[in-house]
């Protein structure tokens, strides 16, 4: 699984960092989404893929590779 | 070319009255997500408008960059005349659309983030402590909106913002007014006034002496007038304190209706993260649904909509989707309810919802905890539930312990 983030599409609500704290953060200064860890182990893939379905900004796509 | 579909004639009107469960979704809403999910329905100005019930619909729509949240953008639905009268206005950044919806929201981001919320912590279990002592050195029955509810958030949102707490008789009487669905769009209009005025004087005194708070903050950007501080001050002290304060209140009052529930609140505290979401999407307290405009031609759900058509997307039917939340009308605790749209969805999904979730959390754990014996004082019969508000609740709380 490949993780892409739109920083631009962020709306800082912060849904993806309570879901998978391990691949998203957000920025100090203004809350938008940062990308942790671009390929995510298997055993957080299912946390990711709510964190992407959650986001309201739709700012988090999915690849799978 | 697509054929139109034929325009219903409206059968509902907004607001509609509850039933008899008053945590419940109006009746006739609740049937027309059972038999007509996208319906028509006439407002008070006998506009008609798409009502739309379901989950996935409502989550489509505010995810959709065709449908406007600016007021100004023709067939633009309003629930009340109020509504109408401030959006003839100055508008604050969750009645504009991208881009300047963005530029204006991202100004707030930072101070909402999960971490600068979580730092809050301490700070707010201390004022909820303090409430609780209070309320309860004074007796053993109390309003718990007036001395706890209201109180906690008021007390959090003047810290963050740089607002002397003293004056909050002021703005809670402000927001009142603005919340009402009935209110004289005249008095709406001079509530915004006083509020606005009110903040963007307090952001001038800020300019000779700087505190660490919001409107601090917003002046030392330098991008926007006092009187745009004061604006969108005016929007984080209205929505940070009536918001949480009728969430908790309306909280503990379902939690006392259905006490197996509330036992197991008590017998695991570690769910309160998961039953805050659970009464989030249960109770749904901006009841009225939100309102927005088809900018484009678009198909929903199998329905034609038109440019010009004015949307009101109903979150407490969607909140009790049976496809998304089985047995969606129970209260269940241990439910996960993560895709509840309480806060709404999309880019203008609430700002402040970190925020919320901590006040919530901390209010209602607080409170299970200091009040083992809490008890409704009167018979829920005579609750007075806010259904004229923009914002549902409960006017009082009696409770006894
Ligand atoms: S959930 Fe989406 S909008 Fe919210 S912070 Fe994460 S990426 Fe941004």
């Amino acid at each position: 699984m490949l993780v892409h983030i739109d920083q631009d599409k962020c709306c800082g609500a912060g849904h993806c960092v309570l879901a998978a704290p391990e691949v998203f953060d957000q920025r100090d200064e203004d809350g938008i989404v940062v990308l942790l860890d671009a390929r995510p182990p298997a055993e957080l893939q299912q946390a990711v893929r709510e964190a992407a379905d959650v986001c309201p900004a739709a700012a988090i796509r999915l690849e799978m590779v | 070319m697509a054929t139109a579909a034929p325009t219903p004639t409206p059968r509902l009107t907004a607001p509609a009255p509850r039933g008899a469960c008053p945590f419940a979704p109006p009746p006739a809403y609740q049937q027309a997500h059972r038999e007509e999910p996208i319906s028509r329905i006439s407002l008070w100005d006998g506009s008609t408008v798409w009502l739309v019930t379901r989950h996935q619909d409502v989550r489509a729509v505010l995810g959709d960059a065709r449908f406007s949240a600016d007021a100004v953008n023709p067939g633009f639905p309003f629930l009340s005349a109020g509504a109408r009268e401030l959006a003839s206005g100055k508008p604050t950044f969750i009645r504009m659309d991208d881009p300047e919806h963005a530029r204006l929201r991202r100004m707030l981001t930072g101070d909402f983030m999960i971490k600068k919320v979580e730092a809050l912590r301490p700070e707010i279990q201390r004022i909820a402590e303090e409430l609780l002592d209070k309320m309860i050195a004074g007796g053993s029955s109390a309003d718990l909106v007036r001395d706890f509810a209201l109180p906690l958030p008021s007390l959090v949102i003047c810290l963050l913002l740089g607002v002397p707490y003293e004056e909050h008789d002021f703005f809670q009487e402000c927001s009142r007014v603005l919340l009402r669905r009935d209110a004289d769009p005249a008095q709406v209009r001079a509530a915004q006034d006083s509020l606005v005025d009110y903040l963007a004087k307090l952001t001038e005194s800020k300019r000779t002496a700087p505190d660490d708070g919001i409107l601090s903050r917003l002046v030392a950007r330098g991008e926007l007038t006092a009187e745009e501080i004061g604006s969108m001050g005016r929007l984080l002290l209205v929505a940070g304190h009536e918001t949480t304060a009728n969430m908790t209140a309306l909280s503990v009052l379902a939690l006392l209706r259905n006490p197996e529930q509330l036992e197991r609140l008590r017998e695991h505290p570690e769910l309160i993260g998961g039953a805050v979401e659970e009464l989030l999407r249960y109770l749904t307290i901006v009841h009225s649904g939100l309102a927005r405009v088809a900018t484009e031609d678009v198909t929903l759900g199998g329905v034609e909509l038109r440019a010009g058509d004015g949307v009101i997307l109903m979150l407490n039917t969607a909140n009790r989707d049976e496809q998304e939340f089985p047995g969606g009308d129970d209260l269940d605790v241990s439910r996960d309810a993560r895709r509840h749209l309480a806060f709404g969805f999309g880019v203008h999904q609430c700002l402040g919802q970190p925020l919320a979730r901590l006040e919530l959390q901390i209010a209602l754990s607080t409170i299970l905890r200091r009040l083992p014996g809490l008890r409704l004082a009167a018979s829920f019969e005579e609750l007075r539930f806010r259904n004229e508000m923009l914002i549902y609740g409960v006017h009082e709380l009696p409770v006894a312990w």
